[in-house]
């Protein structure tokens, strides 16, 4: 899933600088699962603002909404004509959806309450990992199911650098944590799965037209278009 | 002999005549001031056969390595520039060693680099387009194939002797050599080692190697740091990546009192370790990683035995 983090309140208050009429849009699915920007979240936010407005002597109306998916143009047409009673949109849904609902409603000024971050996974209640890079050429067929492109610091192909102690990367997460190696893992895998010559061949360099270096991708799916 | 030899390096020609080959590290300096590696140059000038000029060390930005090989050349020392993977994308790195080749160095170590988050600009994007084993493979085709990594060809190659490195003190420990084995086949001609503390790990790493026959396709030269105090000793066991210092090297260290004794210690410490690792069979020569503290690194040589450094004959 696409995961994502609410930005300071202090940026969004900046964000918002001189806009007097707000609608918080939420998003309910991947930014609700990550427990950042569903309904519940923007109702929240909604609320703070016009908390802070009040201690400020602002005079400012904040509403909330949410729509399923702002990532899709059919589910933004439920939240429209609310949408339409505001100027300034303060969406929570991921970049896309932040996106999405910028290019619909074309009139408005959408800002994003949101730091969209990755695409990760849950490991326990409350944490996510990353686990994709969206490279647009998956290795994960010969590295054991663990990808070295983001869970290795430096997405290394042919096995794990000098830095790699007893399981962990020398490189330390945002928080200070120990970091899985990557490189371990796939070698404890393959060896496990009698693949180890995967490890011991030289990987060629990477495609990485592919990925974003590449330019804006697009995917055309021809046996689904209408004919 | 000539005609075998792949960049004809002094490096290279000792290697190759057998001779137990000495190098040590020079680090360049977070300035535009050149007479910094002048004066560098010019101190291990006749104590080692080369210098390995770092290229951004412990990601940190300083003079590149290219122009400081050039100026360490200019001042008498055959340079073994370092490239790293972490700062360049495949395009920098084959104009860089054309432009190296162009301007006469001979000698380039392939390395990964520490990352990023380690140096002075930790917000920077790291590149990371290729691999160090992917690096050694692009050289070796650009100077043997005449070819670029995208296939086009060149009509003049770069004469380089190709060299990397490897921690045998990583883990997987037991992967260590096999690593190495991957970038002997990507075509290395010699590697450097970590610093080696550890001396019992090590050998045991170097059986490793020599069960692979690797001793007698690749070049080693065993990594040798000079401990210059009791803190120095005690920030490498805890806080460099990659890095394996056993405590009683540490206390030894810090037995004596602080100052000159403790590096005096630290430096016969440096020339007892280079004695028994020239014993180990495989070992084709020493790198000396004096961080910061190269003036140390003639007198190390010589109390090792090691000078008068030998002439290379053409």
């Amino acid at each position: 899933m696409i995961t994502a983090e609410r930005k300071p309140f202090e940026e969004i208050l900046a964000l918002l600088a001189g806009h007097t009429k707000v609608l918080v849009a939420g998003c309910d699915t991947c930014v609700a699962v990550c427990l950042t920007g569903g309904e519940k979240e923007a109702e929240i936010l909604a609320a703070e603002l016009r908390i802070q407005a009040k201690k400020d002597g602002r005079d400012v109306h904040v509403e909330h909404t949410a729509a399923i998916r702002q990532c899709e143009w059919e589910y933004l047409d439920a939240i429209a004509e609310k949408v339409n009673e505001f100027p300034v949109v303060l969406s929570m849904a991921c970049g896309i959806g932040i996106q999405s609902m910028a290019e619909k409603f074309a009139d408005k000024l959408v800002l994003p309450a949101v730091n969209t971050n990755m695409l990760g996974m849950p490991q326990e209640h409350a944490v996510w990992l990353e686990r994709c890079g969206a490279c647009g050429d998956c290795v994960l067929g010969r590295t054991g199911g663990v990808c070295p492109i983001v869970r290795c610091s430096k997405s290394l192909l042919n096995g794990p650098c000098g830095g790699s102690h007893n399981g962990t990367c020398e490189v330390r997460g945002p928080g200070d944590e120990e970091i899985e190696c990557a490189w371990q893992l796939i070698h404890d895998k393959l060896y496990a799965q009698g693949r180890e010559d995967l490890i011991l061949e030289i990987v060629p360099p990477k495609d990485w037209s592919k990925s974003p270096c590449g330019g804006p991708r697009k995917m055309v799916k021809r046996e689904a278009r209408p004919v | 002999m000539t005609a075998r030899l792949k960049a004809g390096s002094k490096l290279e020609r000792l290697l190759a005549a057998g001779a137990f080959t000495v190098t040590a590290e020079c680090g360049p300096p977070k300035s535009a001031d050149g007479m910094v590696i002048a004066d560098k140059a010019k101190l291990l000038v006749g104590s080692v056969d080369a210098v390995n000029i770092t290229d951004n060390q412990t990601a940190v930005a300083r003079i590149c390595s290219l122009a400081a090989s050039y100026l360490a050349q200019q001042n008498g020392c055959e340079a073994i520039m370092q490239m790293t993977c972490r700062d360049r994308n495949r395009l920098a790195m084959q104009a860089d060693i054309l432009g190296a080749a162009a301007l006469g160095i001979k000698n380039i170590l392939c390395l990964t680099g520490d990352h990023q988050s380690f140096g002075n600009h930790p917000q920077t994007r790291g590149v990371f387009d290729l691999d160090a084993v992917q690096l050694v493979r692009m050289f070796k085709d650009m100077r043997d194939e005449k070819k670029f990594q995208c296939g086009e060809e060149m009509p003049t190659e770069p004469r380089l002797f190709i060299g990397c490195a490897e921690n045998p003190f990583g883990d997987p420990f037991e992967f260590r050599a096999l690593r190495l084995k991957k970038k002997v086949e990507a075509g290395a001609d010699f590697v450097q080692t970590q610093c080696i503390f550890n001396i019992p790990k090590f050998k045991q790493w170097m059986e490793h190697v020599r069960v692979l026959g690797l001793h007698q396709e690749v070049k080693i030269l065993a990594g040798i740091t000079p401990i210059k105090g009791a803190g120095m000793a005690n920030y490498m066991k805890q806080s460099v990546p990659g890095m394996d210092v056993p405590q009683e090297i540490v206390d030894r260290i810090a037995a004596k009192d602080k100052g000159a004794p403790q590096q005096e210690e630290g430096k016969a410490l440096a020339v007892e370790m280079i004695k028994e690792l020239a014993e180990v069979e495989g070992i084709a020569g020493i790198h000396v990683m004096a961080v910061e503290w190269e003036p140390v690194v003639p007198e190390i040589v010589e109390r090792a035995g090691l000078l008068p450094r030998p002439a290379v004959t053409e």
